[in-house]
């Protein structure tokens, strides 16, 4: 008797979070970004290593929605990045707070432009603050913080919008060794945190110190002159 | 939240920023006074009454026009700082309500500012206004929120240019002249009471229309604003 044929194992296919398609951006004769294609796995963990120039930061604002590229698509999600911002917290190396207000005070102005319809459910800016290590009882305004605060406090206002997708842009700059190793402990948390309706977190982060990210990558790209020159795949492999 | 909501979230933070620094009301109080005291001595008003009673809702405008222009590009500047404004532009709340909220922040600052104005013009020009005072309880609001709400919307056009103190003045003042005109016209007929009333309205009520065109314009147009590169 003939043996029964193996099962066909059908695999779905892996979700990308973002993708970016033929991708360029020039700004006048400069060309920040050049022709650049890739995709990011939701629930991996993506590094973007270079020099200053190398188009990191101008990667992550394309996938945020922030710019658009002069030629190529970036989508989110399977759609425009503009569709699905509520599903997506950037962090730039600015701390994107008001000086003149408190942590608390920045944190719960933000947390209210994110609830509504529609919108993914937000965490307690309490608890994004004690997350980071910060006091909300502090009643000093953000322009008073140390770099290393202020940074922190950047940190917990795209936390507690409870992103799918999280692009941090130099997120270690200004952080003493025992911070920084804190924060990633923290980013490491937040990819187990549950997602309300399903899902998985997706981080993008770029950083020139790879050594601090490494426990976190799934996956390591260095960009030179626009392009990705290096794509290596971490403990995932 | 609704629409409503986020609008009132907007402008309570643009209020607390500025009951924390006080940037824009300053400037613009110290230089709408100092506008007065120079046109005070330079016009003569106690020589000249009836003179400086036609000429008083001009400089009176004008002098809210330029002095306002000092706060709206304040306005947006805060937005910029620290690149809140791409914080801003990463929320899923509707766009237009941060520019709705934006303006009703601003109109309250020009508001405050007429409010301390209000006597110490009356006071510099010898000022009696003879027609119904309490049309001016219509036209100063009105007024006012035709200039915040094309300030607020040109000085987040010219956000990302160089030269933004200067481009907004040059776009702004063309678009006011007809607002300009009807808020001139309609405070210098209840000042000096030689308008006639139908003229008064119809001045009350082309400023009316210009205020909904406007407003309408701004907030349909302003997400493409705050989204160009």
């Amino acid at each position: 008797m003939a043996a029964a044929p193996a099962p066909i194992r059908v695999e779905a296919p892996a979700t990308l979070a973002a993708s970016l398609d033929s991708v360029s951006k020039v700004y006048g004769a400069f060309a920040a970004l050049r022709n650049v294609s890739t995709g990011f796995l939701a629930g991996s963990c993506t590094v973007l290593l270079g020099e200053n120039g190398a188009g990191k930061s101008t990667l992550l604002r394309v996938v945020a929605g922030l710019i658009t590229p002069t030629r190529g698509q970036a989508s989110l999600f399977g759609g425009f990045p503009q569709q699905h911002r509520h599903r997506v917290a950037y962090m730039s190396h600015a701390t994107m707070l008001y000086d003149e207000l408190t942590a608390m005070e920045n944190l719960a102005y933000f947390a209210n432009l994110h609830r509504g319809e529609g919108c993914a459910c937000v965490g307690s800016p309490e608890m994004a603050l004690r997350a980071v290590g910060l006091d909300p009882t502090l009643t000093r305004p953000v322009g008073q913080y140390s770099q290393g605060m202020r940074q922190r406090a950047s940190l917990a206002r795209v936390l507690q919008t409870d992103p799918e997708l999280l692009l941090l842009d130099e997120p270690f700059s200004n952080l003493d060794v025992r911070s920084a190793g804190q924060l990633v402990d923290l980013l490491a948390d937040f990819r187990t945190w549950p997602v309300p309706g399903g899902g998985v977190r997706t981080i993008v982060l770029t950083t020139h110190q790879a050594s601090l990210a490494e426990p976190l990558a799934d996956r390591t790209l260095v960009m030179r002159q626009g392009q990705i020159a290096e794509d290596s795949t971490g403990k995932q492999g | 939240m609704k629409y409503l909501g986020y609008v009132l979230e907007h402008l309570r933070k643009d209020l607390r920023l500025e009951w924390r620094s006080r940037d824009s009301i300053n400037g613009m109080l110290f230089f709408v006074l100092l506008m007065v005291v120079v046109f005070s001595i330079a016009f003569d008003p106690a020589g000249y009454p009836t003179v400086t009673r036609q000429i008083s809702g001009g400089i009176l405008w004008v002098g809210l026009l330029f002095a306002s222009m000092t706060a709206l590009n304040q306005s947006w500047t805060r937005e910029q700082r620290n690149q809140v404004l791409e914080a801003q532009r990463m929320a899923p709340s509707p766009a237009s309500a941060l520019f709705v909220g934006k303006a009703l922040a601003n109109m309250i600052f020009v508001l405050v500012v007429e409010a301390v104005l209000a006597p110490v013009f009356i006071i510099f020009f010898n000022l009696h206004v003879l027609g119904d005072p309490w049309l001016l309880a219509l036209i100063l609001p009105l007024g006012t929120w035709a200039i915040v709400v094309n300030g607020t919307f040109f000085a987040a056009l010219g956000l990302r240019a160089r030269n933004r103190e200067l481009l907004l003045p040059l776009i702004l003042l063309p678009l006011s002249l007809p607002a300009v005109l009807m808020m001139v016209q309609a405070t210098t007929g209840v000042l000096t009471a030689e308008l006639d009333p139908i003229y008064l309205q119809s001045w009350i009520k082309q400023l009316a229309g210009y205020d909904v065109i406007y407003t309408t314009v701004c907030i349909l147009l302003f997400e493409t604003v705050l989204n160009a590169e």
